[in-house]
C-alpha cells in the first residue's frame, strides 16, 4: 500500500511537475513575506526587512531541493531535471557537445562492429539444434581432409559420436531448365540432416536409406537463399528433376532459411548425397582410401556423458587402428575435434577476433580517456559556475550527479548513434559477397546482443569519463574559486590528465604500429615470389563435362582450345593446368612420393609429399614459372611415353640435395609407377602466401587428362578487352561451353583475403585511434596554451625568444607525446606477434616498421600542435595585459 | 542567542506536530507558534522547517490548503489530519517515556547505583 501510494504521489509529482515547483515557491516567498512583514513592524524599512528575512530562511537552494525530495518521486524527478538542465547546460557548448558525440559514436561503433563479427564467428554456434555438443573432426594437417572410406570406418568404429556424418565441396554446373550457372554446393553424407537434427522448410531431406552405392542417389536438396534466388521460391519445384553436370538429379527438398550449411565462411547453393560426388570429378575418390579430398569435414554430437577428451582418445584409436590395418595408403596421424564451423581455422581467427576487440575496446578507452580530459577543462571553466551554486548552497552530490548525468547524455547519444552505424555496417557486411562465383561471405550478427552491447558500453564509458573531474568538484572551495577566478593555479605535478593522454597516446602508437606491420606484411605477401607471375595473366577456366564432352575427348577439345587461344593477337603464351592453378581456392593435393630404390611403398617410407600438379607444355612459360634446370613438357609426353614429371627447388632439394643433381632421376609413386625428373622450376606458393616453402611436382596433364581446367593466357592486353575477344574465341570452340574468365590476381584474392581483411580492420582502427590521439593531444596543447596566455604574453614582453615560448606552451604536450609513443611502440611489438597469424610475415623486426611508426606519430604531434602553437606565437603582449 | 538549544534530531517533527494539533497554521506559523511554546529556547533555521513539513504531508499525518493569512497575504495552512492526531498521541507518549528514563538517570547519584 505504502509502495502504491509512494508511485502514485511519485507519477502525480511527475505530471505536475512545474505545478510542484511553482507551488513550492510560492510557499516559501510567502514564509520570507511574513517574515519581512514582522520585521517591518518592528521598524525595519521594506527593502532591509526582506534582505533580511532572506538571508535569515537560510540556504534556500538546499532547501529547495531538500523539499522536493521530501516531497516523494524524487528520483525520477530530479533525474528529470538533471536531464533538462544538462541538455540546456550542453547546448550551450554545441562544440563540445559534437566532438564528444562524434567520438563517441566512432568508438561505441567499432566495438560494436567488431563484437558483430565477433559473435557471429566465434561466439555463436551454428545455428542447428543442440550445437553445444556438435563437434568435428580434424585429421592430420591439411584442414580435416581425409577419404571417405576412412570416414566410413570412423562413422562405425568410434563409441564417442551419437551418429558422424560427412560433406565435401561440389562445384558443378547447375541447369534449372535454359540457363546453365556455376554453382557451389555440399556432398553430404546421407545422415547429414539427421545428424544435424534439422527439418525441411518444403518437402524433404535425403538420408542414410537412400545411399545404395555409388551414384545411387540423385537427390538435390536446395538452400532456402538458392530456392529464393533461381527459383523465385517456387513451392513446386520439390519433385521436379534438374541437371547438374549434365547429371539429372531430383529436388528433394529446401532447407530451412536459417541453415546456411555447417561452415560459417561458406554459403553453398544445394546439397547433394556424398555418394554422387564423383559424377562431379574427373577422378574416382569415393573407393580410394588414401586421398585426401573427398571428406572435408565429418562432425557429429557427442554422445550425453562423452567429453571432448574421452572423444579425442576414442578417435585417435580408430586413426592407430586404421595405419596399423592400411599401412599402404595411411600413415599415422592425430586427430583433434574442433567446434563445427571454422574447422581448424579457429584458433588463428579466434585469436585475431579477439585481438581486434581488445584493439577496439582500447578505441574506447582512448575515447573515454580523451572525454575524461575534456570533461575536466568543461569543468574546470565552469568552476566558477560550481563554486557559486556550492555556496548557494546546493550538495556536493547534488552537483557531481549533475555532471555524470551530463557524461550519461553524451554517451548514451554517442551509443545511440553508434548502434546505428554499425547495425548499417554490419547488415552490409552480411550481404557481402567478397567474390563472384565464390560462395564465401562473412557470418555476421546484427540483433538484439549490438543493441545490448553498445547500451552496456555506452554506460560504462559515461560513467568512465564522468568521474574524471570528480575529486576536482570535490575539492573546489567555492570562496577561493569566486575570490581568485579560473585563472587558479596550473599545477607542475603529474594530473590525471597526463596520465590519461599519455595512456590515450600509447594506446594510438599500438595500434599505428600493429597497422603498419600489417600493411608492410601484405605489401610484401603481394609482391612475395608466388613463384609464378600473376600480372598480365588471365585465366580462362573450362568443364569439359559440363560440356558434356567425354573422358577420350578431352585432351582433343583441350588442345583446340590452347592453340585457338594462341591466335589471339597479343596473346604471347598459353598453358593448362588441371583443377585449379597454385593459390586459387586452395585446391592443390598431395602425392606421396618414394625414393626409387623403395620397394615397400608404405606410408613410413614416403620420401615427400608434394602438392601436385598436371600442366601442360607451356604452362611455365604463359604462368611465369622460371624453368631452373632441365626442360619443360612437350606435346610428345604422352600417355605411352616414359611417365615424366617437372620438380620444383625445394622438391629437388629435399630428395636429391640439389637442382642439378635431380634431372634424369627417378623417383616412385603410391602406385609403384616411376616417374623421370626432367626439369626443375623455382620455388613458389601453392595453398597460401604464408606457407612455409613446400615441395611440389608437376605432371604432363596430357598424361592425366582432367574435364575440369584452366588455360592460363599471358598478354599485355586490357583484361577487360582481352577477356571479350576469349570468350569470342571459345563460342567458336564451342559455342555451348561455359567458361570463367578471370585475371589471376583477381583470383589470389580469395588467398589473400584474410590479410587483406586483417589489414583493412587494423586500418580503420587505427585511423580512428589516431584520430583520438589528434584531439587529445590537440585539447591537451590547446587548453594548456589558453590558460598560460597570459604568462606567454608576459614572457615574450620581457623578450623571451619564439623557441622558447614555444617550449614552455608546448613542452609538456611533446613530452607526453613522446612518453605515450615509446610506450606504445614497444606494446605494439608485443602485440604483433598475434598478428603473424594472419597476416603473412608480420614482423615488426622491420627498421621500416619502426620508423613509419615514428614518422605517423610526429606527424600526428606536429598536426595536433600546430594550431595551439600559432596561437601562443600570436600573442600580442600588450593587447592581452592590457585586456585583464 | 547563545543561551538557545540546539535541537536534537528528530524532534523537528514532534515540535510541528504539537505546534499544528493546536490550530491550523502556516509555515511561518508553525515557526512562530514553536517559538512561542518553547519560550524561544531553541534554535531552527527557517528554511529547515519546509523539508519536515513537506515530510509529513507525504506520510499522511499533515495536510494542506492554500488560504489567507491574518496579514492578508496567500499563505499554506497546514493541519493534523486523524492518522496525524494518533500519530503525534504516539509520539507524545514515546518522548514523556525516553525524557523520564533520561531525567531519572541523569539524576541519578553514586549512592542509589
Amino acid at each position: 500500500m505504502k509502495l502504491l501510494s509512494y508511485f502514485r504521489s511519485a507519477a502525480t509529482r511527475l505530471f505536475h511537475r512545474a505545478e510542484v515547483a511553482d507551488d513550492l515557491e510560492q510557499e516559501l516567498r510567502s514564509h520570507i513575506e511574513h517574515r519581512a512583514d514582522d520585521l517591518e513592524r518592528s521598524g525595519l524599512d521594506r527593502a532591509t526587512a526582506e534582505r533580511r528575512a532572506r538571508v535569515e530562511f537560510g540556504a534556500r537552494e538546499r532547501y529547495t531541493e531538500e523539499s522536493h525530495e521530501a516531497l516523494g518521486g524524487n528520483f525520477l524527478e530530479t533525474l528529470l531535471r538533471d536531464v533538462r538542465l544538462a541538455v540546456r547546460k550542453l547546448r550551450k557548448s554545441p562544440g563540445f557537445l559534437i566532438a564528444a558525440v562524434f567520438t563517441l559514436t566512432l568508438a561505441i561503433g567499432a566495438n560494436a562492429v567488431v563484437f558483430g563479427v565477433m559473435d557471429g564467428l566465434v561466439l555463436r554456434p551454428l545455428n542447428v539444434p543442440d550445437s553445444q555438443s556438435l563437434w568435428g573432426t580434424v585429421y592430420g594437417v591439411d584442414a580435416g581432409f581425409q577419404s571417405y572410406p576412412n570416414y566410413l570406418d570412423l562413422r562405425d568404429r568410434n563409441h564417442s559420436f551419437e551418429d558422424l556424418a560427412a560433406f565435401s565441396f561440389v562445384f558443378a554446373g547447375l541447369d534449372t531448365g535454359n540457363d546453365p550457372s556455376l554453382a557451389a554446393g555440399f556432398a553430404a553424407s546421407g545422415n547429414y540432416f539427421d545428424v544435424l537434427k534439422i527439418q525441411p522448410f518444403l518437402g524433404r531431406f535425403f538420408h542414410s536409406s537412400d545411399e545404395r552405392g555409388a551414384n545411387s542417389a540423385p537427390y538435390l536438396v536446395l538452400t532456402h537463399a538458392y530456392w529464393h534466388t533461381s527459383f523465385h521460391d517456387d513451392p513446386g519445384v520439390v519433385g521436379r528433376i534438374v541437371a547438374i553436370d549434365k547429371h539429372p538429379f531430383t529436388i528433394l527438398g529446401v532447407a530451412p532459411p536459417e541453415f546456411r550449411g555447417t561452415l560459417k565462411f561458406i554459403s553453398p547453393d544445394f546439397f547433394v548425397p556424398i555418394v554422387n560426388q564423383d559424377q562431379f570429378a574427373t577422378t574416382r575418390t569415393l573407393t580410394d582410401r588414401g586421398t585426401t579430398h573427398s571428406v572435408f569435414e565429418t562432425l557429429g554430437h557427442l554422445r550425453p556423458g562423452v567429453t571432448p577428451a574421452q572423444a579425442v582418445a576414442d578417435v585417435n584409436a580408430v586413426g592407430a587402428y586404421l595405419a596399423a590395418t592400411y599401412p599402404k595408403e595411411l600413415s599415422s596421424r592425430t586427430y583433434t575435434l574442433a567446434r563445427c564451423g571454422l574447422t581448424s581455422f579457429g584458433g588463428p581467427v579466434r585469436a585475431f577476433v579477439a585481438a581486434l576487440m581488445l584493439l577496439a575496446g582500447l578505441i574506447l578507452l582512448a575515447a573515454c580517456a580523451n572525454l575524461g580530459s575534456l570533461f575536466a577543462a568543461h569543468a574546470a571553466d565552469r568552476s566558477r559556475e560550481v563554486a557559486l551554486r556550492l555556496a548557494l548552497g546546493s550538495s556536493r552530490q547534488r552537483i557531481l550527479r549533475q555532471l555524470l548525468t551530463e557524461a550519461l547524455l553524451i554517451s548514451l547519444c554517442g551509443g545511440a548513434f553508434g548502434v546505428m552505424a554499425s547495425v548499417a555496417l554490419l547488415r552490409k557486411l552480411g550481404a557481402w559477397q567478397p567474390f563472384a562465383g565464390a560462395p564465401i561471405h562473412i557470418p555476421v550478427n546484427a540483433d538484439a546482443s549490438n543493441y545490448v552491447v553498445a547500451f552496456v558500453l555506452a554506460l560504462v564509458s559515461g560513467f568512465l569519463f564522468g568521474i574524471v573531474p570528480v575529486r576536482q568538484v570535490l575539492r573546489a572551495n567555492p570562496y577561493e574559486i569566486v575570490r581568485a577566478g579560473s585563472a587558479g593555479r596550473l599545477g607542475r605535478r603529474i594530473t590525471l590528465r597526463d596520465v590519461l593522454l599519455v595512456t590515450q597516446i600509447a594506446i594510438c602508437a599500438v595500434l599505428v604500429t600493429s597497422s603498419v606491420v600489417a600493411l608492410r606484411g601484405l605489401e610484401r605477401s603481394l609482391h612475395s615470389n608466388f613463384g609464378f607471375e600473376p600480372r598480365n595473366t588471365m585465366l580462362l577456366g573450362v568443364n569439359l563435362t559440363v560440356g558434356g564432352y567425354g573422358m577420350e575427348a578431352v585432351l582433343p577439345v583441350q588442345k583446340r582450345l590452347i592453340d585457338a587461344m594462341g591466335t589471339i593477337p597479343g596473346v604471347d603464351k598459353v598453358g593448362l593446368v588441371n583443377n585449379y592453378p597454385p593459390l586459387v581456392y586452395a585446391s592443390a593435393g598431395r602425392e606421396n612420393v618414394f625414393k626409387d630404390e623403395t620397394r615397400d611403398l608404405k606410408q613410413s617410407n614416403v620420401a615427400v609429399m608434394p602438392y601436385s600438379y598436371d600442366v601442360s607444355p607451356g604452362y611455365f612459360e604463359a604462368a611465369g614459372t622460371s624453368l631452373l634446370s632441365g626442360r619443360d613438357f612437350s606435346w610428345d609426353d604422352t600417355k605411352s611415353e616414359t611417365l615424366v614429371a617437372v620438380a620444383n627447388r625445394e622438391f629437388a632439394r629435399i630428395l636429391f640435395g640439389s637442382v642439378t643433381n635431380a634431372i634424369g632421376r627417378f623417383v616412385r609413386m603410391q602406385d609403384g609407377r616411376r616417374i623421370q625428373i626432367v626439369g626443375v622450376v623455382a620455388d613458389g606458393k601453392y595453398l597460401s602466401v604464408n606457407e612455409d616453402q613446400q615441395p611440389a611436382l608437376f605432371m604432363p596433364s596430357l598424361q592425366s587428362p582432367a574435364s575440369s581446367a584452366y588455360l592460363v593466357l599471358r598478354s599485355q592486353r586490357d583484361p577487360q578487352e582481352l577477356g571479350a575477344v576469349i570468350r569470342n574465341k571459345l563460342r567458336e570452340v564451342d559455342p555451348a561451353l561455359p567458361g570463367d574468365i578471370q585475371t589471376w590476381n583477381s583470383m589470389l584474392g580469395v588467398a589473400l583475403f584474410p590479410s587483406r581483411m586483417a589489414t583493412a580492420s587494423l586500418g580503420v582502427l587505427e585511423i580512428m585511434g589516431a584520430m583520438l590521439s589528434i584531439t587529445g593531444i590537440f585539447g591537451m596543447a590547446a587548453y594548456s596554451v589558453s590558460k598560460r596566455l597570459r604568462e606567454l604574453g608576459i614572457r615574450m614582453a620581457l623578450g623571451a625568444k619564439r623557441t622558447e615560448v614555444l617550449k614552455a606552451a608546448l613542452g609538456r604536450a611533446v613530452r607526453l607525446l613522446a612518453v605515450g609513443s615509446a610506450a606504445g611502440l614497444i606494446l605494439g611489438i608485443m602485440a604483433s606477434k598475434v598478428l603473424a597469424f594472419i597476416v603473412y610475415q608480420a614482423t615488426s623486426r622491420d627498421p621500416l616498421v619502426l620508423g613509419g611508426v615514428v614518422v605517423a606519430m610526429s606527424l600526428l604531434g606536429l598536426l595536433a600542435t600546430w594550431i595551439p602553437a600559432q596561437r601562443a606565437l600570436a600573442v600580442n603582449p600588450v593587447i592581452l595585459l592590457r585586456e585583464e | 542567542m547563545s543561551d538557545q538549544a540546539q535541537l536534537l534530531p528528530g524532534t523537528l517533527d514532534l515540535l510541528i506536530l504539537k505546534a499544528v494539533s493546536l490550530g491550523p497554521l502556516h509555515g511561518y506559523g508553525v515557526l512562530l507558534r514553536i517559538a512561542q511554546i518553547t519560550g524561544q529556547a531553541l534554535l531552527i533555521e527557517q528554511g529547515a522547517l519546509y523539508p519536515a513539513l513537506f515530510r509529513l504531508v507525504r506520510q499522511g499525518w499533515l495536510k494542506a490548503e492554500w488560504g489567507t493569512s491574518e496579514n492578508n497575504r496567500r499563505a499554506k495552512f497546514y493541519e493534523l489530519t486523524a492518522a496525524g492526531r494518533k500519530r503525534f498521541r504516539e509520539e507524545t507518549e514515546s518522548w514523556n517515556r525516553l525524557a523520564m528514563a533520561m531525567t531519572t538517570a541523569l539524576a541519578a547519584s553514586a549512592e542509589e547505583v
